[in-house]
């Protein structure tokens, strides 16, 4: 089985997320970067389904230079092999990024032969355009599930689950596919000793990217309107205790 | 035709952010169409009419007899084809986005996702949200038909009675797009979900342990709630995902929310600020989650939560 994984490097924010004086670009001197979470969870299910059902594993973002740290974290829980499709900024508006994937896929796939699955995020944390995805599965004439949170592959066919507000459902397909997935359908591992030594060895590849820009262009970010709180306070310790009944009282939830 | 709704619903059964959508719609043009996808959704027209559609365009066709996303996505393209609106609406969920980035790839167009408000001139300005909605893109939108999702709670829900006069728009759909559609359901057992419960205990990485969780599950059980936890539990195995409050976890609303050992990082605060209230356990004065939240208590919550627990059995006698 040949699986590739589609990531995307974000920062990684505590409390509260700052922008640049030009309003341009989240403030990440003091952030860290990671893999966005839905797909650090879709860089683990390719590692299992290759562990599972034999074959590779290939991992691959749009982004800058830096965005190797990511690549080579998910070779060091186990993808074997790495591509970079190096841009100048933090990111690319969505048309513009699933054209330069889909390129992308369509030169490794004439290479190497073509992915059985393709995975994805359900969306990015930092942009959340919600489309990438489905961009790039329709562009390759294959089907695509997102939000999914199971993949059970049975020979050709796989089943994937999905959580909705009544319940499980279930979707039958028939590889290729194209999966969004959610974080929760496994729980990452973190990597070895090992692992980390093999990863800074691994050739990252390069498929330099070319698209057209897409209609929908960022002008500013704003800042959220911050909630402003008087946090009443209850007291302190254990011997606050009355305090906070008698509040579960004041709002009907102690009856 | 201007503005065009996607209805979302499943099997009939409406979503609520469809009335949002209607409303932020009405904000475009005061004519509103609606569009239902699959005949259960026939129903619906009604409601559709009290919250301001003016027409409501159905679809019919045996694909769409339960949810599937190309289908789906290959309907509303079809229609937009046949309706020519200037913009197309539908709702900031898990479905909506995927609808509509579907239709976008078939068309062709940009789409925005989870817009808060819409300045419409010869380029549309939007606004929209990033980061689960700690930080807002403003951002323009150049398309012949523009595509948006609108953020859940962005739009009050509102009605605002139209003539609701139905029409049919009829759809050709490949039969491979059935390999998409849900082939198998399990329905929720009943009882109080994290997404409905009308109390949540929630526990950080403080709490320590997976079984350090227990007096959190004593008290959510006396007040008929649920318990609740950051990534930072689920990372360290503590407790399920289903359990995780969150950007990528759960969106949760209760009347009231008990953030115990939680510091309140964008990733969680994200899922807990629908919340009516919340109060926060924290050993932190200065914790985000301390400052942001409507009530605290400061202090270590392995003592003061068994003493709320034994406060309640006090006074219940």
């Amino acid at each position: 089985m040949r699986v590739l994984v589609c990531v995307k490097r974000v920062p990684a924010p505590g409390a509260r997320i700052n922008i640049t004086p030009d309003g341009l670009a989240v403030d990440t001197a003091y952030l860290a970067f990671t893999t966005s979470p839905h797909e650090e969870c879709a860089v683990e299910e390719a590692v299992q389904l290759v562990e599972r059902h034999g074959g590779e594993s290939t991992v691959l973002t749009l982004g800058p230079a830096e965005a190797d740290e990511q690549l080579r974290y998910a070779a060091s829980i186990g993808v074997n092999k790495a591509v970079l499709l190096p841009i100048d900024s933090a990111e690319w508006d969505p048309q513009r990024t699933a054209t330069a994937i889909t390129t992308a896929i369509r030169t490794l796939e004439a290479a190497d032969g073509p992915f059985d699955v393709i995975l994805f995020g359900n969306e990015s944390a930092d942009a959340g355009n919600f489309q990438v995805g489905v961009r790039v599965a329709h562009a390759l004439a294959r089907p695509i599930v997102n939000g999914i949170k199971g993949i059970e592959v049975d020979g050709d066919s796989l089943k994937a689950r999905r959580e909705s507000d009544a319940g499980v459902e279930v979707y039958a397909l028939t590889m290729p596919v194209v999966l969004g997935v959610k974080e929760g359908i496994n729980l990452p591992r973190y990597p070895t000793l090992k692992g980390r030594l093999g990863s800074k060895k691994i050739e990252v590849g390069q498929v330099v990217p070319e698209a057209v820009l897409g209609g929908q262009q960022m002008v500013s970010l704003v800042q959220s309107a911050e909630q402003v709180s008087q946090t009443i306070m209850l007291g302190n310790g254990p011997e606050a205790a009355p305090a906070v009944v008698d509040l579960l009282e004041e709002l009907g939830i102690l009856k | 035709m201007t503005v065009l709704v996607v209805v979302e619903h499943d099997r009939g059964t409406l979503s609520p952010a469809t009335l949002e959508a209607l409303a932020a719609a009405r904000t475009i043009d005061p004519v509103v169409h609606a569009l239902t996808l699959g005949s259960a959704a026939d129903i619906l027209a009604g409601e559709l009419a009290a919250h301001g559609a003016a027409v409501v365009h159905q679809v019919h066709h045996d694909l769409l007899s339960d949810f599937g996303p190309e289908a789906w996505g290959e309907s509303v393209a079809q229609a937009v084809r046949a309706l020519q609106p200037d913009s197309v609406l539908a709702c900031g969920t898990d479905r909506g986005n995927e609808v509509l980035a579907q239709a976008a790839a078939r068309l062709d167009l940009p789409f925005v996702a989870n817009v808060i408000s819409v300045d419409v001139a010869d380029v549309w300005r939007v606004t929209r949200v990033r980061w689960g909605g700690s930080l807002l893109e403003a951002c323009t939108l150049t398309a012949p038909t523009k595509l948006l999702t609108v953020s859940h709670h962005a739009f009050e829900a509102s009605e605002s009675p139209a003539a609701g006069t139905t029409a049919s728009v009829t759809v050709d759909l490949d039969p491979v797009l059935a390999r998409t559609v849900v082939a198998e359901r399990v329905e929720r057992e009943a009882g109080v979900t994290l997404a409905t419960a009308p109390l949540v205990v929630g526990g950080g990485r403080a709490v320590g342990s997976a079984e350090a969780f227990a007096p959190l599950e004593e008290l959510a059980g006396l007040l008929g709630g649920v318990v609740g936890c950051s990534r930072a539990v689920t990372n360290n195995g503590w407790r399920n995902h289903t359990d995780q409050v969150g950007q990528t976890g759960t969106r949760i609303a209760p009347d009231l929310y008990m953030a115990c050992g939680i510091s309140g990082a964008i990733q969680h605060w994200v899922g807990a600020m629908a919340s009516k209230k919340i109060l926060a356990i924290n050993t932190d004065p200065e914790a985000n989650m301390v400052t942001k939240a409507d009530y605290a208590v400061i202090g270590d919550l392995h003592k003061v939560v068994p003493a709320i627990t034994a406060e309640i059995r006090r006074r219940r006698g």
